[in-house]
């Protein structure tokens, strides 16, 4: 059974229409052809097709394209491109976040949304007085960014270039 | 996955109406367990109804009793930054805080997560016996791998637990779910019992009518005192608890506990709390009599002891 919605992704309006069983994920990756963001465990176990939808990060593979309708939505292509790279995606690359690639995209889209979360107030399991505003620190980090599986452990480079990036931006 | 019909829902009771009526129909909202769950054909619904974007689900209300009102699709990142919960509420906060990953906690909502269904294993493999996916069929966890399953409130035909971290600090503050039917009508249930042990038949969760929409979960005011969840699991992060427990203690060493991971849902026995001044060990046996082990999970019962023992310590130092 099909559907007809429209995406705003990274700026851009797209009409589709697709089979109501297309995932969020799939319909970037496969209709519009945005293959940044990755098919890891397909199941939000993984956070490789994490991207931003509303202001808020998601996994793009647990949501439902259909859901989305009239939505905008940034994904890893739209934060940055070469010659003109978001603060967060010139991190990485400085400090080496990572080894063979393929879990990056998701985890930059994560990182960039987690630090908007802390300016946001929003608390997490490691924040000591919840009653205090959220902060930032390595260990905040470790755990807002668990959602993001790495199988190469590049973890502390990750690490690294988070604390760089919000840094930067402060 | 199945093909199905997609719609969205214009009005709570509409919703409600639309799944009643239509064979296979279901709701939606954050779809972060039920399309995981499509996507292995464990549920293979026909129709899903998109309640996501139903309007004015989405606020958290104080109640004129002094208690909140917490729509069903205020999603679980929202409900733990409210500065209400994190003030009088603070184990709710924790305990949604100590659940999945941030993009799932963005997802996640008030009712799904309550809703949400067992992690065993088996459950999720079509190719083993379950009496929860398929009646009848057998269990495979009951002398199979058995490391996450329940101790109390199982039965001879299925072990699984309740997976929800959300639903042991709403069964702890004695949080009412409120419903509308197909017929309009509007119901109030206990967390207490909307879950429902699984006897003789594992497939049926809860007492919901079919077609039965929760609306919102209301909290009584706060009652005081210190909050804890303690959640022990095989990571610091991003796992399904092992065992949890959830605590208010008050100043005068009286208070209310309750678990997870312990059982077919979140594990409160009102007649424990009044031990809680005794220590951990008096709670613990009221909180897990009859408790039924396997070689494999038997490791739960001296670690919900253990944890009550420190948790206890936190507060009374
Ligand atoms: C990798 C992973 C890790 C996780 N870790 C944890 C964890 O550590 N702790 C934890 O507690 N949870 C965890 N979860 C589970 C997560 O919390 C649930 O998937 C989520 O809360 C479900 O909410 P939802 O809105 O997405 O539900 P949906 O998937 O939309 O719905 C779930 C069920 O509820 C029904 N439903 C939804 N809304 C209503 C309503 N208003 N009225 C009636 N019926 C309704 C649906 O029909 C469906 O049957 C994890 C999930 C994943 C994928
Ligand atoms: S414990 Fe329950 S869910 Fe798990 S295999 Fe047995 S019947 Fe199925």
């Amino acid at each position: 059974m099909r559907h007809s919605l429209a995406l705003t992704v990274n700026g851009q309006d797209h009409a589709l229409e697709l089979d109501t069983r297309t995932t969020l994920l799939d319909a970037l990756r496969e209709h519009l052809h945005l293959t940044g963001a990755k098919k890891g465990c397909d199941h939000g176990q993984c956070g490789a097709c994490t991207v931003i939808v509303e202001g808020r990060r998601i996994n793009s593979c647990l949501t439902l394209a259909v859901m989305h309708d009239g939505d905008a939505i940034t994904t890893i292509e739209g934060l940055g491109a070469p010659g003109d790279l978001h603060p967060m995606q010139a991190a990485f690359i400085k400090h080496d976040g990572y080894q063979c690639g393929y879990c990056t995209p998701g985890q930059i889209c994560s990182a960039v949304a987690a630090l908007d979360e802390i300016r946001a107030d929003m608390p997490s399991h490691v924040s000591p007085d919840l009653d205090a505003p959220a902060t930032f620190s390595g260990e905040e980090i470790r755990e807002r960014m668990s959602g993001n599986l790495c199988r190469c452990g590049a973890y502390s480079n990750i690490v690294d270039a988070i604390t760089d990036a919000a840094e930067e931006r402060v | 996955m199945r093909t199905f019909d997609y719609e969205r829902a214009t009005s709570p009771a509409a919703a409600a109406a639309r799944v009643a009526g239509t064979p296979g129909a279901r709701f939606i909202a954050g779809g972060t367990n039920l399309l995981d769950l499509m996507k292995l054909e464990i549920e293979t619904p026909a129709h899903l109804v998109d309640i996501s974007r139903l309007a004015g689900l989405d606020r958290i209300e104080e109640t004129p009793e002094g208690g909140l009102r917490i729509g069903a699709l205020v999603r679980n990142s929202d409900l733990a930054a409210d500065r209400r919960v994190r003030r009088d509420y603070a184990v709710l906060a924790r305990a949604l805080l100590a659940g999945a990953s941030g993009q799932l906690r963005n997802k996640a909502t008030t009712a799904g997560n309550l809703l949400q269904r067992t992690r065993c294993p088996y459950f999720y493999d079509g190719n083993q016996p379950c009496n929860k996916r398929m009646a009848g069929s057998g269990c495979a966890a009951i002398g199979g791998f058995s490391r996450n399953h329940a101790v109390v409130g199982a039965s001879e035909v299925c072990i699984a637990t309740h997976p929800s971290d959300m639903a042991v600090a709403m069964r702890l503050l004695d949080a009412i779910v409120e419903t509308v039917r197909a017929d309009g009508s509007t119901h109030a249930i206990p967390v207490a019992t909307l879950l429902t042990l699984p006897g003789d038949t594992p497939h049926v969760e809860h007492g919901l009518e079919p077609g039965e929409l929760i609306t919102a979960v209301t909290l009584p005011p706060p009652i005081g005192g210190t909050h804890v969840y303690r959640k022990v699991r095989d990571r610091s992060s991003y796992a399904f608890a092992l065992i949890a427990v959830g605590m208010v203690v008050q100043e005068d060493g009286s208070g209310r506990v309750a678990l997870g991971g312990v059982a077919p849902r979140p594990w409160r026995v009102e007649d424990a709390d009044a031990l809680l001044p005794r220590g951990a060990r008096a709670t613990v046996e009221a909180l897990l009599t009859g408790a039924k082990t396997t070689s494999e999970n038997a490791f739960k019962l001296p670690l919900v002891e253990r944890t009550l023992v420190s948790a206890l310590a936190e507060v009374r130092p």
